[in-house]
C-alpha cells in the first residue's frame, strides 16, 4: 500500500457527473449538425421488394436518404474472431451490411437513413419511406436452427451453423468415464438471451473536414482504437491517419459498446456525402433491437461423480445463436472465453465441451458483462449443486473435495486445466470458507428447517466461481482466431513542470479510471494525485489502444502504463545522477526524489523534468525530454475467483421469489481503490441477479421481439434487491506488475448460479431439482407444482 | 422519440373541452397527466391532431369531504391523493392502492381521472372504484352524469364514455374496512392480479383488476363469503382470464384466488 | 407555442413545437444536458428534474404543459458552485459509475427526501423505483441518500 493505492480515494469524474456537466455523445452539438433516422425492419426475415423513398424525399427538412442500393461499404462490418469448424471448415462468415439491400435477417435490420435538419423531420420523413417487404418464415431458436428444413438465415451455405466447435479430452474418452461413473447428473436448460440496457443509449456523431480530407466520428464506444481499425481497414477504406474517434463520456457499456455497429460507419460515410455533420442517437425501442444481446446458450450437460461425490468426468453440448450476424467478437464467446473456463475450481480429470453456433433471425449475440464465463459458471455451479442434491451431499461438502488446492503461482506452479489454460493463482476454499462464515451456514441450515415447519421455503444456494480477465497473450489469441493483438498502450508523458500526463488505450464508461489510474502512478512516481491526469477516448491523443472489456483495464492498461513510469524512473535516474554528481547506483527513488543513498543530497521529480526539457546541463548522449509510451502483452490471462451466496425465501402460493442476503467473497488480485472494486461488485451482482430472476429477451415464432421495452423487459430496480454483503480474500496475480486480476465482470459471473441454487434449494424438499431461468413467480408457481 | 405533430390546446373550462372533443371526434385526446397517453403517441401508437389539456381546468383538482362520501377532482394527481389525511382516514384502501402505483415521478404527474378514462386493463384504480361502489362524475355536450363504476369498464381501454365526454370526478363512499393486494408484473409493475376488498359487516364487495380485459366485481366470491377466506375459490368463476408473457391463464386464475384469499383474510 | 418557464431561477421565453418534450426543450433549447434521456417513455427516470417542486420525468411532460411553471435541473442543485447535499453525499458514498442516471437519481432523491426527511432503506429503494441504474446495483445510491438525509438533518 503506498499513499493512495490501496485507499477508497473518492472519484474525480464525480463532480461533472453530479452537475450535469459530464459530456455524453449526445450532448455534444456541431455547427450545421444534421439529424437522422433509420427505416427499420418489421420483420424478422424478409424479401426487401421495393424502397420508395419519393414522398420522404419531399418531405420538409429532408437534407439525404440513402438505402442498401448506395455505395456505403460493399463488405459491411468485419468479425474479429475467426473460430473455425473442428473439421477444418473455416468459419461462415457473413457480409453484414450497413443497410439492408435485398434480405432482412433480424427484426430492427436498417433499411434506410434519413438525414434531415431536426430530428423531428427526420423522424417524419421516415414515416414516408415505402418498403415493400415479402415476409420468409424465421428461426429463433438456436437449437431449432440446426434442425432439418430450419429456415437458412444465409443462403450462401446449406445449414445455419457459423462453426462447430469443440475443446477439452477426446469425446469417447469422457463418455466411456461417464459410462463407468456412481452417479451421473443430467441438465438441459437454455442460458437465456439478455439486453445489455447501458442507461445511454448508443450514440454518434460523424463529422467530414473537407479541407484536410479528415473524418471525426463521437461515439459511445468501450473501444475507440479498434473501431477506427475496422471502419477504416475493413469497412469504408479511409486512411486511418485522417480517422479521429473520441469518446470521452460513455454512459455505461456492460459490452454492448465493445463492438463496431452499423450505424458509425454509415454515418462516417453520410457525412462526407452530405458535406455536414450527421447524428444519430438510438431510442430504446432501437436499442432492444438493435444492441448486440448477450448469452443465448441451449445446454445439455452431464457430469459424472465417484460415490465419494469427487467428480469424474463432464460432457456438455452447447448451441449458442449468433444471431444474424457475426458481431465483433461473438464468435469467441461460447468457444475461447466459455470452454476454457470448464474446469471451473474443480480438479474434474475429463472434461469434453462441443458448441455448435447457429445464426438465428435476430439481432446478433455477442459479449455481456462476463461474456461465455457466466454461462460456463452458471452450467457448472448449476450441476456440482444438482450433483449433490441426487446423491444427498451438502452443496458446500461436495465443492470441498473437488477444490483445486491453493496454489500462488510463485512457490507453487500455476494449475493446469484440462481446457487449454494455466491458471495465475487461486485459493478457492479459503473464499467459500469466508463466505460460509459471513453467512452463519449452519445457523442458517437449522433456520431453514424450522420455516419449513411452519410452511416457509428458504434456501441458500452457493456458487464458487473462477472466470479469466484480460485475454491475452497476443500470439496465444491469435493462434485461437483473433484478428487483432490483446495487449495495451499507455504513455506516459512528464511534462516540463513535472505534471505528468497518461494515455492510456484502455477506456472508462463508469469504471473510475481518471481516479484509480491516478492512484497508482502518482504513487510510484512519489507525487500528488492531483498532478496526474488520465486521458483516454481520443484517437488523436492516445497512441493506440484495445479500449475496454473482459476486466482487462488495470491488469492490461495498468500494467502498460507501469512500463513506461519505469522507463521514466530509469531515464529520470540518469539526468539525477548527472545532477547530483554521482553514480546512478547510488541513487535511491522514494518520495518523488531521488536521494544519494546514506546522504541528504537529493533532486526532486519535479527538478529533473524541467532538466529534461531545458537540457542545458545534461547527461552527455542521453535525448531530452521525458515521455515514454509502452506497449504490454501479458503473459497470460488473470483468473479472479470468489464465493457468491444467496439466501432467499419463496412465497408458496405465488412462487414469488425474495432475494434477502447476498454475500459475495471476491478474490480480484490486489485492489488499488476498495471503493471502486466495491462497486463493481455490487453492480455486477446485480446483472447477475437480475439474469436469474428478472432478465430475458424473448421472440415469438416469428422473430417478433416479446420484451422490447421496459413494459416487459424486467430489469433490477432498486426494490428487488437487499444490500449486498462484500468481502474480500487477496491471492495476488503472479505475473502482472501491481498484481491485480480484474473486477468488472466478477460480479456478474459468480451471482446467477447462487440465486438459483438458493431457489432450487428452498423447493429440494419437493422434488424440485432445476428451474428455467428467469425465476419468474409462474415459473417457480410451475415447478412447485409438478 | 418524438410524437407525431399535433395542435395543442390548453381548456379553460370543462364545457370548452367538451366542445373541442365534440367537434374532433376521434382525432382529439384529453391530455390530463399523460403518463400513458405521452409514451403512446411518442411511439407513434397513438396520433392524435388535437391534444386537449385539461390540467388548467379551475375546480377539477379538488378533495373534498361531503357526509358519507370523499370527492375527488379528476385532476388530482396520484401523490394528491396519496398525501390526503382525508383519504387516507375516510377511503384508506385507495391509499392502499396509491402507494403500489407507478413511482413517485408517475405520482407526481398522472390523475385519478386520466388513469380511469384510460382504463388500463392492468391498472390499479378499477378495483378500488368497482369494491368500493364509487360513482363517476362526468360531463360532455348532453350535460353531466354519473357512471357506477360498475358500469364504467367495459373492456381494454374501453369505458362507458361517450366521445364528446370526460371524467370531471370520482365520488367514493367512505369505507371503514378496506384492503387492497396488488401482485405486479415485475417490468412494467401493473397489476397481474390487483384485488380490492371492501369489508361491510358480514358481506364483502370485491374489485379484481389485472384479470381479465375488464376489470370486474367478483360478485361470485362476494356471494359466497363466509367471513373467512374460503370464498377466494370463485375469483374468476365465469371470467376470461387474460394470458400473457409473465402469467398464462392458469397462473392468472391461481394468482387471483391467492391474492382474493389473502385479501378476505385481513 | 410560446412559453414562459422558470429553470434554475431564470425565465426563458421560446416559440416551441407542441410535441416538444421537456426534456428535449431543455437540452435542445436551453443546452442543459444534464437532463438525460434513458428510454423516453418514463420508464427509466434519467429525465427526472422538478416542476413547481415535484420531481416529474421530464420525457413524459410537454414542454407547453411547463408553461409558467418553475423547474430545477441537475445544474441548478449546486449553489455558488457549493454541492447540494445529496450531490455531496452521491460523492462521498460512490453513489454513480457511469453517471448517466445519476442526475435524475439525485433529482428524485430531493423529492424522496422532501416526503421523508428521515428515510428507512424500504422508503429510499420505494422511492427510487421509477429509476433505473445499471452500475451500482443500488447499493450505494441507498448509502448516499442515506447519508444526504443525515446531512440535511444536522
Amino acid at each position: 500500500m503506498g499513499e493512495f493505492i490501496g485507499k477508497s480515494v473518492k472519484r474525480r469524474e464525480d463532480a461533472r457527473f453530479l452537475k450535469g456537466m459530464g459530456k455524453y455523445t449526445d450532448d455534444i452539438k456541431l455547427p450545421k449538425m444534421t439529424h437522422s433516422a433509420f427505416v427499420r425492419s418489421p420483420y424478422a426475415h424478409a424479401k426487401i421488394e421495393n424502397v420508395d423513398i419519393s414522398e420522404a424525399e419531399k418531405a420538409d427538412g429532408v437534407v439525404a436518404i440513402f438505402t442498401g442500393k448506395d455505395a456505403c461499404g460493399e463488405y459491411g462490418v468485419p468479425c474479429g474472431w475467426q473460430v473455425d469448424f473442428k473439421n477444418g471448415e473455416t468459419m461462415r462468415e457473413p457480409k453484414h451490411p450497413l443497410l439492408a439491400k435485398d434480405k432482412i435477417r433480424h427484426l430492427g435490420e436498417a433499411v434506410t437513413i434519413v438525414i434531415a435538419e431536426t430530428l423531428e423531420q427526420a423522424r417524419d420523413a421516415a414515416e414516408l419511406v415505402e418498403v415493400d417487404y415479402e415476409e420468409l418464415p424465421a428461426v429463433t431458436d438456436p437449437k431449432k436452427a440446426m434442425e432439418e428444413g430450419a429456415p437458412l438465415v444465409h443462403d450462401d451455405w446449406d445449414s445455419n451453423a457459423a462453426f462447430d466447435w469443440c475443446i477439452g479430452n477426446d469425446r469417447a474418452e469422457v463418455e466411456a468415464a461417464l459410462e463407468k461413473a456412481h452417479h451421473v447428473t443430467e441438465m438441459e436448460y437454455r442460458n437465456q438471451r439478455l439486453a445489455p440496457n447501458a442507461m445511454e443509449p448508443r450514440s454518434y456523431i460523424a463529422d467530414y473536414d473537407v479541407n484536410g480530407d479528415k473524418y471525426t466520428l463521437y461515439t459511445s464506444t468501450q473501444n475507440p482504437h479498434l473501431i477506427r481499425l475496422l471502419m477504416c481497414a475493413f469497412v469504408l477504406g479511409l486512411p486511418e491517419h485522417k480517422v479521429r474517434i473520441v469518446s470521452k463520456d460513455v454512459g455505461g457499456g456492460f459490452g454492448s459498446k465493445i463492438y463496431h455497429y452499423t450505424e458509425e460507419a454509415l454515418l462516417t460515410w453520410a457525412a462526407k456525402e452530405i458535406g455536414r455533420p450527421v447524428k444519430w442517437t438510438s431510442d430504446r425501442s432501437e436499442a432492444f433491437l438493435t444492441d448486440a444481446h448477450g448469452r443465448d446458450h441451449v445446454v445439455k450437460s452431464r457430469m459424472g461423480f465417484d460415490k465419494d461425490g469427487k467428480i469424474v468426468a463432464h460432457l456438455t453440448d452447447e448451441y449458442c445463436g449468433m444471431g444474424a450476424y457475426l458481431s465483433t467478437f461473438a464468435p469467441a464467446v461460447p468457444t475461447y472465453l466459455h470452454g476454457t473456463l470448464f474446469q471451473g475450481v474443480y480438479t474434474t480429470p475429463l472434461i469434453h465441451l462441443n458448441v455448435i453456433a447457429p445464426f438465428t433471425h435476430t439481432v446478433p449475440v455477442d459479449a455481456y458483462r462476463g461474456a461465455g464465463r457466466p454461462e460456463a459458471t452458471y452450467l457448472l455451479e448449476r450441476i456440482i449443486s444438482k450433483g449433490a442434491q441426487e446423491m444427498g451431499m451438502d452443496a458446500a461438502e461436495i465443492r470441498y473435495k473437488n477444490f483445486i488446492p491453493p496454489f500462488d503461482g510463485v512457490e507453487e506452479a500455476g494449475y493446469q486445466t484440462q481446457v487449454a489454460l494455466q491458471y495465475d493463482s487461486g485459493n478457492y476454499e479459503a473464499a467459500l470458507k469466508k463466505g460460509l462464515e459471513r453467512l452463519g451456514y449452519d445457523d442458517f441450515r437449522k433456520e431453514q428447517s424450522e420455516a419449513r415447519k411452519n410452511g416457509r421455503l428458504l434456501g441458500v444456494g452457493i456458487s464458487t466461481y473462477i472466470e479469466g480477465c484480460g485475454i491475452a497473450p497476443s500470439a496465444v489469441v491469435g493462434a485461437l482466431g483473433a484478428r487483432a493483438g490483446l495487449y495495451e498502450v499507455g504513455q506516459v508523458r512528464v511534462q516540463p513542470t513535472g505534471k505528468v500526463s497518461v494515455f492510456t488505450g484502455a477506456h472508462s464508461h463508469g469504471q473510475g479510471h481518471e481516479t484509480v489510474f491516478a492512484q497508482f502512478v502518482a504513487d510510484k512516481l512519489g507525487i500528488d494525485m492531483a498532478d496526474v491526469e488520465i486521458e483516454h477516448g481520443d484517437t488523436d491523443q492516445v497512441a493506440f489502444g484495445m479500449g475496454t472489456y473482459g476486466s482487462r483495464s488495470l491488469a492490461v492498461g495498468g500494467s502498460a502504463i507501469i512500463k513506461s513510469i519505469d522507463k521514466i524512473l530509469e531515464k529520470g535516474a540518469k539526468i539525477a545522477a548527472h545532477k547530483l554528481e554521482a553514480a546512478e547506483d547510488d541513487l535511491e527513488y522514494a518520495s518523488g526524489k531521488w536521494t544519494v543513498k546514506g546522504t541528504d543530497k537529493s533532486v526532486s521529480f519535479g527538478d529533473v523534468a524541467l532538466t529534461a526539457y531545458v537540457p542545458h546541463n545534461y547527461p552527455e548522449g542521453l535525448e531530452p525530454g521525458l515521455d515514454f509510451s509502452s506497449f504490454y502483452d501479458p503473459s497470460n490471462f488473470t483468473y479472479p475467483f470468489g464465493t457468491h451466496i444467496a439466501v432467499v425465501e419463496v412465497d408458496a402460493d405465488t412462487g414469488a421469489v425474495e432475494l434477502q442476503r447476498f454475500i459475495a467473497v471476491d478474490d480480484v488480485g490486489n485492489i488499488m481503490n476498495p471503493m471502486i472494486v466495491e462497486g463493481q461488485i455490487h453492480g455486477g451482482v446485480a446483472q447477475g441477479v437480475g439474469q436469474a430472476l428478472l432478465e430475458e429477451v424473448a421472440y415469438d415464432e416469428a422473430g417478433q421481439m416479446i420484451t422490447g421495452s421496459y413494459m416487459d423487459y424486467a430489469m433490477p430496480r432498486a426494490d428487488d434487491l437487499p444490500m449486498i454483503e462484500t468481502e474480500n480474500t487477496v491471492t495476488p496475480c503472479p505475473h502482472n506488475p501491481l498484481g491485480v486480476k480484474g473486477a468488472g465482470e466478477a460480479g456478474a459471473i459468480g451471482s446467477t448460479p447462487a440465486v438459483v441454487n438458493a431457489v432450487v434449494d428452498a423447493l429440494a424438499h419437493l422434488g424440485v431439482t432445476d428451474i428455467q431461468m428467469p425465476l419468474k413467480p409462474q415459473t417457480v408457481w410451475k415447478a412447485m407444482q409438478n | 422519440m418524438i410524437p407525431a405533430k399535433f395542435d395543442y390546446i390548453k381548456a379553460t373550462s370543462i364545457s370548452e373541452a367538451v366542445n373541442l372533443l365534440d367537434e374532433h371526434g376521434f382525432d382529439a385526446k384529453i391530455l390530463s397527466g399523460g403518463q400513458s397517453l405521452l409514451p403512446a403517441m411518442k411511439l407513434r401508437l397513438n396520433r392524435p391532431e388535437i391534444v386537449i389539456d385539461i390540467n388548467g381546468i379551475p375546480g377539477m383538482n379538488s378533495i373534498e369531504e361531503t357526509g358519507d362520501e370523499v370527492i375527488i377532482g379528476a385532476n388530482c394527481t396520484h401523490t394528491q391523493i396519496l398525501n390526503s389525511d382525508m383519504v387516507y382516514k375516510t377511503v384508506n384502501i385507495l391509499h392502499q392502492a396509491v402507494t403500489t402505483l407507478g413511482d413517485v415521478q408517475v405520482r407526481n404527474r398522472g390523475t385519478i381521472g386520466g388513469s380511469l378514462a384510460h382504463a388500463d386493463p392492468s391498472a390499479d384504480y378499477p378495483a378500488v372504484v368497482l369494491a368500493c361502489n364509487a360513482q363517476i362524475e362526468v360531463e360532455g355536450k348532453g350535460g353531466k352524469r354519473t357512471i357506477a363504476a360498475t358500469d364504467f369498464f367495459q373492456g381494454i381501454f374501453t369505458t362507458a364514455l361517450e366521445d364528446d365526454e370526460i371524467v370531471t370526478a370520482v365520488r367514493f363512499p367512505k369505507v371503514a374496512h378496506g384492503k387492497y393486494l396488488k401482485f405486479y408484473q415485475s417490468a412494467s409493475r401493473f397489476a397481474i392480479v390487483g384485488v380490492a376488498v371492501v369489508f361491510d359487516d358480514s358481506k364483502v364487495k370485491v374489485g379484481i383488476t389485472g384479470v381479465s380485459d375488464t376489470p370486474y366485481r367478483a360478485t361470485a366470491v362476494e356471494e359466497a363469503y363466509t367471513g373467512n377466506g374460503d370464498a377466494a375459490e370463485h375469483a374468476v368463476d365465469g371470467i376470461e382470464v387474460m394470458s400473457d408473457h409473465f402469467a398464462d391463464e392458469n397462473y392468472r386464475s391461481h394468482l387471483a384466488k391467492v391474492m382474493v384469499k389473502r385479501a378476505l383474510e385481513e | 407555442m410560446n412559453v414562459t418557464i422558470t429553470v434554475n431561477g431564470k425565465q426563458f421565453t421560446h416559440d416551441i413545437e407542441p410535441r416538444l418534450s421537456l426534456a428535449q426543450y431543455l437540452r435542445e433549447n436551453l443546452d442543459l444536458t444534464g437532463t438525460h434521456i434513458g428510454c423516453d417513455t418514463s420508464g427509466c427516470g434519467a429525465c427526472t428534474i422538478t416542476m413547481d417542486g415535484n420531481a416529474v420525468k421530464s420525457c413524459t411532460v410537454l414542454a407547453v404543459q411547463a408553461d409558467g411553471s418553475e423547474i430545477t435541473t441537475i445544474e441548478g442543485m449546486a449553489q455558488n458552485g457549493e454541492m447540494h447535499p445529496i450531490q455531496a453525499a452521491f460523492k462521498e458514498k460512490h453513489g454513480l459509475q457511469c453517471g448517466f442516471c445519476t442526475p435524475g437519481m439525485v433529482m428524485v432523491a430531493a423529492d424522496i427526501l422532501k416526503n421523508y426527511p428521515n428515510p428507512s432503506e424500504e422508503d429510499i429503494r420505494h422511492g427510487l423505483k421509477g429509476n433505473f441504474c445499471r452500475c451500482t446495483g443500488y447499493h450505494n445510491i441507498v448509502k448516499s441518500i442515506q447519508l444526504a438525509a443525515e446531512t440535511i438533518n444536522d
